[in-house]
């Protein structure tokens, strides 16, 4: 099985450049761009360089005793919550404006959910000397307030986006017309493996250092290279495309994403795209998303705002077709409960949308195999506001 | 011969045509809307199939698409209002759709019905060439719809040629980079790309879109190509003056002559 993407950018059936024609000139350039550097000795010395200095890699591979002892098994958290910014949208992004840069850019755009991508880029632009601009929808600013100041604090113009359901898929979509009426000069960095090629491919091969230092770390760790399992949250599937990478080829190895089902997979006030999408085309790549008969694009809804999309990369939409990952639903509910348990039995607050992968482990069963590492992708300082909504009262009330 | 090259054939010059939202502003309002449209002098008209994400459009047209979509307008809708046009108008007829819509509802589906209905031509924004050739080519020949591409000032000569041969009907030249809803200025950017594409002496007649809101522009436009499209312009009359249909396009359209 090939999980790699063809000339074309397809896997299997998925992906590919359903684009505009104005942008077509661009992503010919950023394809070309983006093939001629990604093997280059000097462009990686120069991203490798930046993923350890600025950004603190590798990010520890951590055993979680406490969690190992409660599920039965061997469980290790990556934690990309460590990172500069938070989370581990910064690789991908690091490595899309070093070659903005390349190609004679001074200006990026970028959409953002919970405004962990939205900060990323704000701090690499302000690193790079570049223009930032922002867009992100009304509903998700409300939501992540300190993500937008701290955006505005690094120099970047925050966007407020105001159609559709305010979230992140306007917020792509706005961020794309913007590009459209300033071609030339601009870079899109978009902050999943979603768009059209080759997006998804570059996104998901910026990530890939996820999954290669979990080999390194696993095999000094643990003497094998190859876990039993690897979970990751998947909204558009960043974290989870880098956390799977180098583990595609290793059948043994499974691949769990674990989807946002807010309020429950049929409720309808869902993200789980897997669960409840079907094949059509958005953001520019053919993919699974969730539409209603008349192919009109269903509003998702998510208590996470990064996992708050109706579509999904379409690697996984390929690795869901051939079997190679399964995966799995949360509901808002489910997740809160999940970072609830973490902040108590490991003393880490996980942002809500890596709690959607800690849920999992109440679903599966790991005793007696090898060990689990769970993507731990981003911390959750954004979310406190929902957390101590949601908090029993049990945690409020511990007074001396 | 369809409509589309029967009109060039007969008007090589300031060939006016239209775009209106299907559905918009009321559900029923599709018909008298194109029967409007042509009864004051539009040579041509766009139907535009609403939906939910529409990337190249500006906010004039997103709403009208909203709006549009609120009131109930799908494709089965559409293809029901439009059954018996042809006893009504008689000007080239072009549905303009997003792809994901067009999918759903099938592609060799969509273009029986479509040509059942008297439509002769398609414009899909977000389907590139390699991507007709590979899904769509083959349906839309069969029922003889023509194929409209756009070019764009970021579209290489190369590319252009190319998009120039595979095209039937017209090219649709976007004169400026942007969504729907814009305006061409007189500025020399707009006037070399303009010279540039006639220049080109394309196979296809070329018609000029994006921005073309009024009289000048749509002069300024006939002088280097074969004519332009309007639309968020006719959105605009029609969103302030959603009872008075028949009057205000009338007015809108005799304004360009």
């Amino acid at each position: 099985m090939n999980f790699t993407i063809d000339e074309n950018g397809y896997y299997g059936h998925y992906g590919g450049a359903y684009i505009p024609e104005i942008l077509r000139t661009n992503i010919v350039a950023l394809k070309q761009q983006f093939l001629a550097l990604r093997d280059d000795p000097d462009f990686n010395a120069a991203y490798d360089r930046l993923l350890r200095d600025y950004v603190g890699r590798p990010s520890p591979l951590y055993y979680a005793p406490r969690l190992s002892e409660r599920y039965g098994a061997t469980i290790y958290l990556k934690r990309e919550d460590l990172n500069h910014t938070g989370s581990h949208k910064i690789n991908n992004t690091i490595g899309q404006v070093l070659l903005a840069r390349h190609m004679g850019k001074r200006h990026i755009l970028a959409e953002t959910g919970a405004g962990q991508h939205g900060v990323a880029t704000a701090t690499v632009a302000a690193l790079m000397e570049m223009q930032c601009t922002v867009f992100m929808g009304e509903t998700d600013i409300a939501r992540q307030q300190p993500n937008v100041e701290k955006m505005r604090l690094l120099g970047a113009t925050v966007v407020p986006v105001t159609s559709g359901s305010k979230t992140l898929k306007d917020a792509a979509n706005e961020a794309i017309r913007y590009w459209i009426h300033y071609p030339a000069d601009t870079h899109y960095v978009i902050g999943s493996v979603i768009g059209p090629d080759p997006y998804p491919d570059m996104v998901a091969h910026f990530q890939s250092v996820i999954s290669s230092e979990i080999r390194q770390q696993l095999l000094s760790e643990e003497g094998v290279a190859c876990p039993h399992a690897v979970i990751a949250c998947v909204g558009g599937g960043s974290n989870a495309a880098g956390a799977f990478y180098h583990f595609l080829e290793e059948e043994q190895v499974q691949l769990i994403g674990v989807e946002a089902a807010g309020k429950g997979v049929d409720s309808g006030h869902t993200a789980a795209t897997i669960a409840t999408g079907s094949a059509g085309v958005i953001h520019g790549s053919k993919t699974l998303l969730m539409q209603d008969s008349d192919g009109q694009i269903k509003e998702p809804y998510s208590i996470s705002a990064g996992l708050d999309y109706p579509g999904i990369g379409p690697l996984h939409a390929h690795l869901h077709e051939t079997g190679r990952a399964s995966f799995l639903q949360a509901t808002d509910e489910e997740a809160l409960q999940a970072a609830f348990l973490l902040m108590r039995m490991e003393g880490i607050i996980p942002a809500i949308e890596s709690a959607h992968a800690l849920a999992a482990l109440e679903k599966l069963s790991f005793s007696n195999t090898g060990p689990v590492v769970v993507c731990l992708s981003g911390r959750g300082d954004k979310d406190m506001d929902a957390y101590i909504r949601a908090a029993p009262a049990s945690f409020k009330n511990h007074q001396l | 011969m369809n409509r589309i090259q029967s009109l060039f054939e007969q008007k090589e010059n300031k060939v006016l045509s239209f775009y209106c939202t299907a559905g918009y502003p009321r559900l029923q309002d599709t018909l008298p809307v194109l029967t409007a449209l042509q009864a004051a002098g539009a040579d041509m008209i766009e139907i535009g199939i609403p939906f939910s994400d529409p990337l190249a459009d500006g906010p004039v047209i997103q709403e009208s698409s909203a709006v549009a979509l609120a009131n109930g307008m799908n494709l089965q809708e559409l293809f029901r209002q439009l059954k018996d046009v042809r006893e009504q108008v008689s000007v080239p007829l072009i549905l303009m759709g997003y792809l994901n819509p067009l999918l759903q509802y099938g592609v060799s589906r969509f273009c029986r019905d479509a040509a059942a209905c008297g439509i002769d031509g398609l414009i899909i924004p977000d389907l590139p060439l390699e991507e007709y050739r590979r899904e769509w080519q083959h349906a839309m020949e069969a029922y003889g719809l023509n194929m409209i591409f756009l070019v764009t000032p970021f579209t290489p000569q190369e590319r252009l040629r190319e998009i120039d041969e595979c095209s039937s009907g017209f090219l649709y030249m976007v004169t400026t980079a942007g969504t729907t809803g814009g305006s061409i200025g007189p500025d020399e950017a707009t006037k070399r790309y303009f010279s540039f594409i006639k220049e080109q002496r394309l196979n296809r007649p070329v018609m000029a879109g994006f921005g073309i809101r009024d009289k000048p522009g749509f002069d300024q436009a006939c002088a280097y190509v074969n004519g332009a499209i309007v639309g968020s312009g006719l959105i605009r009359v029609l969103q302030q003056y959603p009872d008075k249909g028949e009057i205000v396009i009338r007015d809108f359209v005799h304004s360009f002559f």
